[in-house]
């Protein structure tokens, strides 16, 4: 059971208290969005589990291996895997190599073999080229697969991230606001996409997102935070009537369609 | 025990020199995060400059000792800050927005030119500096502490302290501080981004050529490779106290004044300063890379 | 990317350069000055393009790279001084040049270590730390002469020696570049806290990235020791010799085995026609650096590669159309045209 379980988590930067007490138990194939206002610690958390910072307190635990203190690299290579709020894409090189280097810990041979040009290199090689081009073909990218990751337009960027996170083989996948800066046509076609991704890759997905459509559209389940602060949780009906929820977004409408900022 | 004070007092005569040297690289580093690689031969041009103002002044305009004293240091400061200002002018202003690897580049580049200049068109001869201030011996405690020396620590304090309240108390100094939090914001703001940094260059290296007739007072010889050394262990003192930092700067530089003098009575062999001062710094830089009054940084994700 | 059709295998050109090298030399075709040159332009290739694998690739910034070469030049010298037989010299030659680069290998290891938390300009001091602690280390060390040095060295190095170091350490560069380690090394120089989230080891990857370049700076070491015939202290220093290496790695492009064999040509042909000048080709010379930094930061030949560098596992396979799975391709691309715009 792919079960992600935080417990108890709270985070301190210096004396400003980022997160508090964050409880969250992950079941295999869930889809659980985490929404809030600004500054309410939602990126902060998707840093703590992936090791960027190492919490203050509290408990993080994948398939019954603790994750705190663990160099992000290893978590990521044990499978959970994120994307960022703002495109963090290896800008100067090509889209392929952006893809190819998140099979870093997949590859099979050493430096040695690297230097020597084994013939375990050549086939390892292969391998990575062929699984890469087979994400972006997936992704609809493959014609880019030569240019520069910045010379690429934001939408196209976007779907390069997730494919290079999938590249990464998650099986937790953290996707920090991946609506940011899209249009409504595009934002559906994101929903489509992430369902469809969810279910052919066998994910579990955890969503930050600002977009109330995205959230009450595709998630399951949805915790509310507020200055660090778990203030609700539960289906998106119940979300949408939580009084607490309502008043942290100074009294908007959550109708599904609206904008919860 | 006369001994000990004796080694005091050169201790903090050697720290204030540093010190004076060490301000003008955590001021620039400060406001442009630029190691200014330079900055001890800026030093070392500085130090020349006093000799032929000071050398004109005494042969040509009699004054009182004092008076001379003080305006060649207002002039060798002058002189100073124009050629650093022109340097970040032609030098460093084109690469403000170019990766940081150029601008070290560069700076490096520029401290190896002025070496080579001075030596090419003033030859490898020492200068002798020309005496400012009379030499007398004062007892303290029983150590015979020469008046160049209390000279060298009330001059240099003297400066430290109005540099500080400068920074503190005026507008400019305000503005300093503003552009090295941010630059693009203070310039949203209305501050003179580029006029603040040229000032900053123009004190931090006024501030220098004052350390460079003061240290010729204390070490007469002067010679075109005078600025690599003294750069070197300023630059140090710069980042043991916590570079951008300008109290830092100061610890920094009397922690190694009082190392450079303590070494040898420790350590017998004099080639182990070297060694000493560097492997403090890299025990620094492994575990304290902000210094000992630096800020951790925090990087947002 | 088209795919090269090189006229004649790379390989082959290579080989049959070889011989030449020991044929020249051999019966004074080339004189003893050109033979000078071309050694120390080999030496210096292989100075850049360890240095730019840290500075180039990884985006890093070590400034005394002089002190790796310090540590290969003394362990060759001092193997081929005291420990083996003069008559074994030019038999053991390879061993001892591999025994320096292994030391100054070791030293890379050491380096590497402070790089895991400090980036950028910290890390710029440390490297130059490192510098002036060797240097100063080897000035207290009478055993190996202090600051006079070590004198006396066979002058085991030839043009087909410093010629087949120049190919092995191309090579090796070359190769770790474009394999799993060399893209690893990249991400780090674009964004290293991203690189950590899509599982690169980057602790890892500096290791790799120090050790290799201080391995190859320690063979360059011992070839230049085994030339110049005495070495010491001051011959390694931060200036002039790292500043040298510096200049070289700039001058001929960041991230670019090309323009390192282009940089460490020019400069070290530059710095012998210059030589009338005495002292003034040092102010000449930064001037002309500095001329560089603000005209063309990223050196002669920028990023950009030399095709006939390039492996073949490099070339993108043609794309065969987005991949279909299941009915109508994946859901959410179908209406998408190239810009990613609504067909709505």
């Amino acid at each position: 059971m792919a079960t992600l379980q935080i417990e108890g988590l709270t985070h301190y930067f210096g004396g400003l208290r980022a997160v508090y007490d964050f409880n969250l138990e992950l079941q295999l194939g869930e889809l659980v969005g985490v929404i809030g206002p600004n500054g309410a610690g939602k990126t902060t958390i998707f840093n703590l589990v992936t090791g960027v910072y190492v919490p203050t307190e509290g408990k993080i635990v994948f398939d019954g291996v603790s994750l705190r203190g663990m160099p992000s690299h290893r978590i990521t290579s044990l499978g959970v895997v994120r994307t960022f709020q703002t495109i963090h894409l290896f800008r100067d090189l090509t889209v392929l190599d952006n893809v190819r280097i998140a099979h870093y810990s997949q590859c099979g041979y050493g430096v040695t073999g690297g230097v020597m040009r084994t013939p375990k290199f050549r086939s390892e090689e292969r391998r990575i080229v062929d699984q890469s081009m087979s994400l972006l073909g997936i992704m609809n990218l493959s014609r880019y697969a030569g240019s520069q990751a910045k010379a690429l337009p934001y939408g196209e960027q976007r779907r390069l991230e997730i494919a290079r996170a999938l590249a990464c083989r998650p099986k937790i996948l953290l996707l920090d606001e991946p609506a940011a800066g899209m249009n409504p046509g595009e934002v559906v076609r994101l929903m489509e996409l992430i369902q469809w991704i969810r279910q052919e890759f066998s994910l579990t997905i955890l969503l930050i997102e600002h977009q109330m459509r995205v959230v009450m559209g595709i998630c399951e389940r949805i915790k509310v935070l507020d200055f660090g602060e778990t203030i609700a949780h539960g289906s998106p009906a119940d979300i949408q009537r939580d009084p607490r929820v309502l008043q942290a977004y100074l009294g908007g409408s959550l109708q599904k369609g609206g904008d919860g900022r | 025990m006369s001994e000990f004070i004796q080694q005091v007092v050169n201790g903090l005569q050697l720290g204030s020199v540093y010190t004076l040297i060490s301000l003008g690289y955590t001021m620039v580093y400060g406001i442009l995060r630029l190691i200014n690689f330079a900055h001890g031969d800026i030093f070392m041009v500085g130090s020349y400059a006093g000799f032929f103002v000071t050398s004109f002044l005494l042969g040509r305009v009699l004054l009182p000792v004092a008076v001379t004293f003080v305006l060649g240091m207002l002039l060798t400061m002058c002189l100073t800050a124009l050629l650093a200002v022109s340097i970040e002018r032609v030098a460093y202003r084109p690469l403000r927005n170019a990766p940081r690897m150029s601008a070290v580049i560069t700076a490096l580049g520029i401290g190896i030119f002025l070496e080579n200049f001075t030596l090419a068109t003033l030859g490898p001869e020492p200068r002798r500096m020309p005496v400012l201030i009379p030499s007398t011996s004062i007892r303290i405690g029983g150590a015979t502490v020469s008046t160049v020396q209390v000279a060298i620590i009330l001059v240099s304090l003297l400066l430290m302290l109005l540099l500080d309240a400068f920074v503190t108390r005026t507008m400019t100094g305000i503005a300093m501080r503003a552009v090295s939090f941010d630059r693009n914001v203070a310039l949203l703001l209305g501050v003179p981004t580029n006029r603040i940094i040229s000032v900053t260059f123009a004190i931090g290296s006024a501030i220098a050529g004052a350390g460079g007739i003061l240290y010729g007072q204390a070490y007469p010889i002067i010679d075109p490779y005078m600025g690599i050394r003294i750069g070197w262990w300023s630059f140090i003192a710069a980042v043991v106290g916590g570079i951008g930092n300008i109290r830092g700067a100061m610890v920094g530089s009397f922690i190694l004044g009082f190392l450079e003098i303590f070494t040898p009575v420790v350590l017998p062999s004099s080639t182990y300063r070297d060694f000493v001062a560097f492997s403090l710094l890299l025990l620094f830089l492994v575990f304290r890379p902000t210094g000992i009054l630096g800020q951790p940084v925090m990087k947002k994700v | 990317m088209p795919e090269r059709s090189p006229k004649l295998p790379l390989s082959w050109i290579l080989v049959a350069m070889l011989p030449l090298t020991i044929i020249l030399p051999a019966f004074n075709l080339v004189n003893s000055y050109l033979q000078q040159v071309f050694m120390y332009v080999g030496i210096n290739i292989i100075l850049t393009a360890s240095l730019n694998l840290i500075n180039g690739y990884m985006g890093e910034f070590s400034v005394g790279h002089a002190a790796f070469m310090a540590i290969g030049a003394y362990v060759s010298a001092i193997l081929t001084v005291w420990v083996f037989p003069k008559a074994y010299g030019p038999f053991v030659f390879p061993l001892v040049l591999v025994a320096g680069g292994i030391a100054a290998a070791l030293a890379g290891l050491l380096v590497a270590v402070p790089s895991f938390r400090t980036r950028g300009d910290y890390l710029a001091i440390v490297t130059l730390a490192f510098n002036m602690i060797v240097k100063s280390a080897l000035e207290n060390i009478d055993a190996v002469g202090g600051p006079r040095g070590l004198l006396g060295i066979e002058k085991l190095t030839s043009m087909a020696w410093v010629y087949v170091w120049v190919v092995i350490s191309i090579y090796c560069i070359r190769n770790v570049v474009y394999s799993n380690y060399g893209r690893g090394v990249l991400s780090i120089r674009e964004d290293e806290i991203a690189a950590e989230l899509v599982t690169v080891d980057t602790r890892q990857c500096k290791v790799v990235a120090f050790v290799i370049a201080a391995f190859f700076a320690g063979v360059a070491g011992g070839l230049f020791a085994h030339l110049l015939q005495f070495i010491n202290p001051r011959s390694f220093a931060l200036f002039p010799k790292s500043t040298e290496i510096l200049a070289m790695v700039y001058l001929g492009g960041v991230g670019s085995i090309g323009g390192s064999i282009l940089g460490a040509t020019i400069f070290t042909v530059m710095l012998e026609v210059l030589r009338p000048l005495g002292v003034w080709r040092w102010v000449a010379i930064p001037l002309a650096l500095v001329l560089l930094m603000i005209f063309r930061p990223t050196g002669i030949m920028g990023l950009r590669e030399w095709r006939f560098l390039v492996p073949e596992t490099e070339a993108i396979p043609e794309a065969s159309g987005p991949a279909q799975r299941g009915a109508g391709g994946t859901p959410g691309l179908k209406e998408a045209d190239s810009h990613g715009n609504p067909a709505d």
